[in-house]
C-alpha cells in the first residue's frame, strides 16, 4: 500500500468512526465478551446475560438523561440525587397510603421540576451547567434527606416494583418489564435525536451555540427542553431503581452522577458535546456492567475492577480525541 | 443599466443609530441593485458591520427606513431578515462542525415529511433534504466536495465557506450578505469562492461584500459602497476609479466633489 | 485506524489476560477437576480498614483452608445496587457460600433469598440483617453489649458524681449505631430522655462531623463529663473539640471499635477506654463455616458472637479489661 493509499485509508476509517461514534465502543463491547466467554465457564449463560442486563439498568437509564445534555456541552451532576428523591416520592407516599398511580405522577412531577429548575438556570441565568448542578446535587440531597427523615422506605407495592418483573422469552431469557421499558426508552430517544429536527438542534447546539443561534435555532428553548426532558428521564431510572431493589434509601446511588458519565464517555459521546448517540451510551453501560460481572465470574477483587473501568474511561477519551485530530 | 430606473432591491435612507453618546450609523443611505455585487468598503470603525447588522435585522436603528423592493420594513431579529429572503454569510459561518453537509444547509430549516410522519411524529424528510442539498452545490457547481454526507469538519477552509454560501444561495430569495468571505482563505480557495459569488448574481441574486481586499473588490464589485465615519460617503464603479483613490476616499484623503475624486454615482 | 482502535480493544484484552491467569491459576492450587471451595465477601466499601482487615484476614484463612476467596466491594457505606449486584455475579460464578457486611439491611434481601435458593451458603459478617433469617448465620460482635461494657466503664470512671452526657452517635436509623447506643445508656443505667443526657449528635462515624458537631454541643453548654463515642474516628473528632475547649482530661471518654489506631489512642491517653471488636475471628470463622458446608453440608445457625473485650489502661474493679499492649498485638487496621 502505498503512503498515500494508506493515509486515505486512514482518513476513511476515521471519517467512519466520526460518523459512528458507538464503533469502537461496540468492538470493546464484543471483544470482552468473547474474552469473558473463553476465560470463564459462568459468563456466556442466558441467566448471566439478563443478569449482566438487569444491573446495567438504572445507570443506562441516568446516563440516557446525562447523554442530552452532555449532547449540548453541558453536564448533570445532579442526576442521580434527583433519582433518589424520586425514590423516595415513590416510596414514601405509598407507604403513607396514597395509590401507586398517584405516587408515580408525584415522582415525575417531582424530577420533571428538578429537571426544569437546572434547565432554567443554565439558560435563562446563562450559568455553566457544572456548577448549577453541583448545587442541585448538594441541594437536591440534603432534600432526599430530610423528607426521607432518616429511614429507608422498603416497597412492596406491585405498580412500583413493577420493572423488576417479567417474564422469560422462549422459556429461558428472563426478560423484565424493566429491560423492555428501557428498550423502547432509547428507541425513542433515539429517533429524538436523529429523526427530528429538535435532535438535529441538540446536537447543533453542543457543536457551536453561535453558530446554531445565528442559523436561527432557539438556542434557550431547546437547551431547557434537554433538561426538562432529562428530568422526566431520571423519573423512569427512580422506577426502575425501585424494580430493581424495592427499598428507597437516601443513601443510595452517591455515585450514579459519576457512573453514568462514566457509561457516556465509555459510549463514544464527548464530553465537549456535540457527537455521541444513545447507542453508544447503551454500549458504554453495557460495558461496564459486563466488566464488573465477567471480572467477578473470573475472580478478580472489586478494586480492580474500578482500575479497569477507569483505565476504559480514559481510553474512550483518548480515542475520542484520536479520531478528531486524524480527521483534520 | 441605469440603476436609478429601476427599484432596488433593497435601500435604506438615514439610518442612525447611537451607543450612549457613540454615534454608531449617522444617517447612512444605502442601495442594492438586482443582479449586482456590491461591495461595502470602509477603514476599521467607520460602522460598516453596523450598517449590516441593521440590514440582516441583527440590530434595530434608532431612526431611518428600511425599503425591501421599495416597500417599508421593520426587522425585529435576524429571523425576520431571514424570512424576508435576506441571508448572511457570517465570517465565522455559523456551521455546525460535526454534522454533514447536507444537515448543516438545512440546520434550523430542516423539512419534515407530508403527512402524519410530519406532523404527528416530527419526522424529517432526509432523503428530499439530502436531494435538494445535492442539487444546490451541483447548481452552484461546487465540485470540490465529495458527497453530501462528509463532516465539514473533514472540508478546507474554502469548501467550509462554498457550503456557507450554498446555504445563503439557497434560501436567500431577495439577497445576500457576505462578511469577509476571503479572509480566512488561501489564494486559489479565494478565487473559488470568488467564482461562486459570480454564479450568485449571475442567477439574479444580489450580494453585498464586506471586504478588506482591494484588488479582490475590484475584481468582483459591479460598484463599490465607500464608507467613513457612520455613513456612506461615495458610491463609485470600480471602472471610474483605481484603488488609491478609494483608499483615500474611505481614509478622507480625498472627498467626493474633489477634482480629482472618480465620479460619485450618489449624491452625498 | 491500525492505531486507534486498537486503543481500545488492547485495553480490554490487558484487562480479560489477567482474568486468565487469575482463573488458571486458582484452578491449579485446587489440583481438582471441581477446583477449590469459592468463597465470595462481600463488604460495605473497599477503603474502611476495618473491612480491609476483614477481606485480608478471610483472604488468609481461605488460602490456609485450600480454598479460593474472592473480594467484592459496595462503592460507598450504602451501596445496595453495588452489593446486589455482587451477590449476584458471586451466585453466578458458582461460589458455595456468601459472607456479607450487608450495606443496607432491607435492600439486599431479595439478592441473598436468590442466592439462598440457589444453595449457597449466605452468612451475615459484623451487621446483622433485617429480618434475621434472611441470612443463614450472622457473625458478628454483640454491640449492645459492645455499648454496655463502654457505658458501664465510663459509669465506673464518674464514680458517684452525677453524669453529664454528650453523645456521638453515628447513622439516624443505622441498626449498629442503635445498639450501641442503647447498649451504652443500659450500662450507664440511664434511659433515652433522661435530663443527665445533654445533648447528642448523628457523626456517621467521620472524624470531621464529629469534631464539629461536639464545638456546636460545647458552645451550647460546656458543663459535660461523659462522652459516649459510636466508633474511634468520632472519639477523635469529639477530643480534639474538647481539647480546644481545654477540657481535655476532664472528661471521661469512651469508644468502640478496636481499631490498632484507636488503641494507640487509648495508650497516649487522648480518652479512656475502647470496645475491641474482631473482624479477624468474623473473617475466619465465616470461612471455616463456608470449607465445612462444602465439605459435609452443615449449615451454621443463628447469631454468632465474636466477642468484644474492654481495652484501657486504668482498669476498674469488677470489670474484666485488656491494657493496650494486649490490645495492640490484637488490634485491627
Amino acid at each position: 500500500m502505498s503512503a498515500v493509499d494508506e493515509r486515505s485509508f486512514r482518513n476513511r476509517s476515521a471519517e467512519a468512526f466520526l460518523h459512528n461514534p458507538a464503533l469502537g465502543p461496540l468492538a470493546a463491547l464484543i471483544l470482552a465478551m468473547v474474552v469473558f466467554s473463553a476465560t470463564t465457564s459462568t459468563f456466556l449463560t442466558v441467566d448471566n446475560l439478563s443478569l449482566v442486563v438487569q444491573q446495567s439498568l438504572v445507570v443506562a437509564t441516568l446516563a440516557l438523561g446525562q447523554t442530552l445534555i452532555v449532547l449540548t456541552g453541558g453536564i448533570d451532576l445532579a442526576n442521580a440525587a434527583v433519582m433518589v428523591l424520586g425514590t423516595m416520592v415513590l416510596a414514601r407516599l405509598v407507604t403513607e397510603g396514597s395509590s401507586s398511580a398517584v405516587a408515580l405522577v408525584a415522582g415525575f412531577v417531582v424530577c420533571a421540576m428538578l429537571g426544569a429548575i437546572s434547565g432554567g438556570l443554565v439558560t435563562m441565568l446563562n450559568l455553566p451547567p457544572f456548577i448549577v448542578t453541583l448545587g442541585m446535587l448538594t441541594v437536591v440531597l440534603a432534600v432526599g434527606r430530610l423528607y426521607s427523615e432518616g429511614n429507608s422506605y422498603p416497597v412492596t407495592d406491585n405498580l412500583l416494583g413493577v420493572l423488576g418483573e417479567g417474564g422469560y422469552l422462549f422459556g429461558q431469557i428472563k426478560v423484565t418489564h424493566g429491560m423492555t421499558l428501557a428498550v423502547v426508552m432509547f428507541a425513542i430517544t433515539w429517533y429524538a435525536l436523529t429523526r427530528t429536527a429538535w435532535g438535529r438542534h441538540v446536537y447543533a447546539l453542543g457543536n457551536d451555540p453561535e453558530a446554531a443561534r445565528l442559523t436561527g435555532i432557539h438556542v434557550g428553548r431547546t437547551r431547557f427542553s434537554v433538561y426538562l426532558v432529562a428530568g422526566v428521564i431520571y423519573a423512569f431510572a427512580a422506577w426502575q431503581a425501585l424494580g430493581r431493589i424495592p427499598n428507597a434509601d437516601p443513601n443510595a446511588f452517591q455515585t450514579g452522577n459519576l457512573d453514568s458519565i462514566t457509561a457516556v464517555v465509555i459510549g463514544g459521546t464527548s464530553l465537549f458535546g456535540g457527537r455521541g448517540s444513545v447507542m453508544g451510551t447503551v454500549v458504554g453501560a453495557l460495558i461496564v456492567a459486563v466488566l464488573r460481572s465477567g471480572l467477578t465470574q473470573a475472580g478478580i477483587d472489586s478494586l480492580y475492577q474500578d482500575v479497569a473501568t477507569g483505565v476504559l474511561v480514559i481510553a474512550a477519551v483518548a480515542f475520542d480525541q484520536v479520531v478528531r485530530r486524524r480527521s483534520r | 443599466m441605469t440603476p436609478a430606473l429601476t427599484i432596488p432591491a433593497l435601500q435604506a435612507r438615514g439610518l442612525v443609530k447611537r451607543y450612549g453618546r457613540v454615534t454608531a450609523i449617522d444617517g447612512a443611505d444605502f442601495d442594492l441593485y438586482a443582479g449586482e455585487v456590491l461591495a461595502v468598503v470602509g477603514d476599521n470603525g467607520a460602522g460598516k458591520s453596523s450598517l449590516i447588522k441593521a440590514l440582516s435585522g441583527a440590530l434595530i436603528p434608532d431612526e431611518g427606513t428600511i425599503l425591501l423592493e421599495g416597500s417599508e420594513t421593520h426587522f425585529h431579529s435576524p429571523l425576520d431578515a431571514r424570512h424576508a429572503g435576506i441571508e448572511t454569510v457570517h465570517q465565522t459561518l455559523a456551521l455546525a462542525p460535526a454534522m454533514d453537509i447536507a444537515t448543516n444547509l438545512f440546520l434550523g430549516r430542516e423539512v419534515r415529511r407530508t403527512g402524519p410522519l410530519g406532523s404527528v411524529f416530527r419526522l424529517l424528510d432526509r432523503s428530499a433534504m439530502r436531494e435538494q442539498a445535492q442539487r444546490q452545490l451541483d447548481a452552484l457547481g461546487i465540485e470540490t466536495v465529495q458527497h453530501i454526507g462528509q463532516l465539514i469538519e473533514t472540508l478546507s477552509g474554502g469548501q467550509r465557506q462554498a457550503v456557507a454560501v450554498a446555504r445563503a444561495a439557497m434560501f436567500g430569495s431577495k439577497m445576500v450578505i457576505m462578511d469577509e468571505p476571503t479572509a480566512a482563505l488561501g489564494v486559489k480557495e479565494s478565487r473559488q469562492v470568488l467564482d461562486l459569488i459570480r454564479r450568485i448574481r449571475d442567477r439574479g441574486l444580489p450580494v453585498v461584500l464586506i471586504s478588506h481586499d482591494m484588488p479582490q473588490v475590484f475584481e468582483i464589485a459591479d460598484r463599490i459602497h465607500v464608507h467613513r465615519l457612520g455613513r456612506r460617503t461615495a458610491v463609485v464603479r470600480p471602472a471610474d476609479a483605481s484603488m488609491s483613490q478609494v483608499v483615500s476616499l474611505m481614509t478622507g484623503a480625498l472627498r467626493p466633489g474633489d477634482p480629482d475624486a472618480p465620479p460619485n454615482l450618489v449624491d452625498t | 485506524m491500525r492505531r486507534t482502535v486498537p486503543v481500545v480493544l488492547l485495553t480490554v484484552a490487558v484487562l480479560a489476560t489477567a482474568a486468565c491467569t487469575q482463573t488458571k491459576s486458582g484452578s491449579a492450587e485446587g489440583g481438582q477437576s471441581s477446583g477449590p471451595v469459592k468463597i465470595g465477601l462481600v463488604t460495605k466499601t473497599d477503603t474502611n480498614p476495618y473491612f480491609v482487615k476483614l477481606r485480608e484476614s478471610a483472604k488468609a484463612h481461605a488460602e490456609k483452608s485450600g480454598a479460593e476467596l474472592i473480594a467484592v466491594a459496595g462503592k460507598f457505606d450504602g451501596d445496595n445496587e453495588g452489593q446486589v449486584a455482587a451477590i449476584e455475579n458471586l451466585v453466578q460464578q458458582g461460589v458455595k457460600g456468601i459472607l456479607i457486611t450487608p450495606s443496607n439491611s432491607t435492600g439486599i434481601l431479595g439478592a441473598l433469598k436468590q442466592a439462598k435458593e440457589k444453595g449457597v451458603l449466605v452468612i451475615a459478617l459484623d451487621t446483622e440483617t433485617d429480618p434475621k433469617d434472611a441470612v443463614d448465620a450472622t457473625y458478628a460482635t454483640n454491640n449492645t453489649t459492645a455499648g454496655e461494657l463502654e457505658g458501664k466503664y465510663i459509669k465506673a470512671t464518674l464514680g458517684s458524681t452525677p453524669p453529664r452526657l454528650l453523645m456521638m452517635d453515628g447513622t439516624p436509623g443505622g441498626t449498629v449505631d442503635e445498639q450501641r447506643h442503647r447498649g451504652f445508656l443500659q450500662g450507664m443505667g440511664l434511659k433515652d430522655g433522661d435530663p443527665a443526657i445533654i445533648g447528642a449528635a448523628p457523626t456517621n462515624g467521620d472524624q470531621n462531623k464529629a469534631q464539629a458537631a461536639m464545638e456546636n454541643l460545647l458552645q451550647r453548654d460546656a458543663t459535660v463529663n461523659a462522652v459516649y463515642t459510636l466508633n474511634e474516628p468520632a472519639a477523635r473528632g469529639a477530643v480534639a473539640a474538647l481539647t480546644a475547649k481545654g477540657l481535655a482530661g476532664k472528661v471521661a471518654v469512651g469508644s468502640i471499635d478496636g481499631g490498632c489506631q484507636g488503641v494507640a489512642d487509648v495508650k497516649a491517653g487522648k480518652y479512656l477506654a475502647t470496645v475491641m471488636q474482631f473482624p479477624k475471628k468474623m473473617a475466619e470463622q465465616g470461612v471455616d463455616a463456608v470449607v465445612t458446608f462444602a465439605k459435609d453440608g452443615k449449615k451454621p445457625t443463628g447469631f454468632q458472637d465474636t466477642g468484644a473485650q474492654l481495652i484501657t489502661d486504668k482498669p476498674l474493679p469488677g470489670l474484666e479489661s485488656k491494657d493496650t499492649t494486649w490490645g495492640s498485638q490484637n488490634c485491627w487496621g
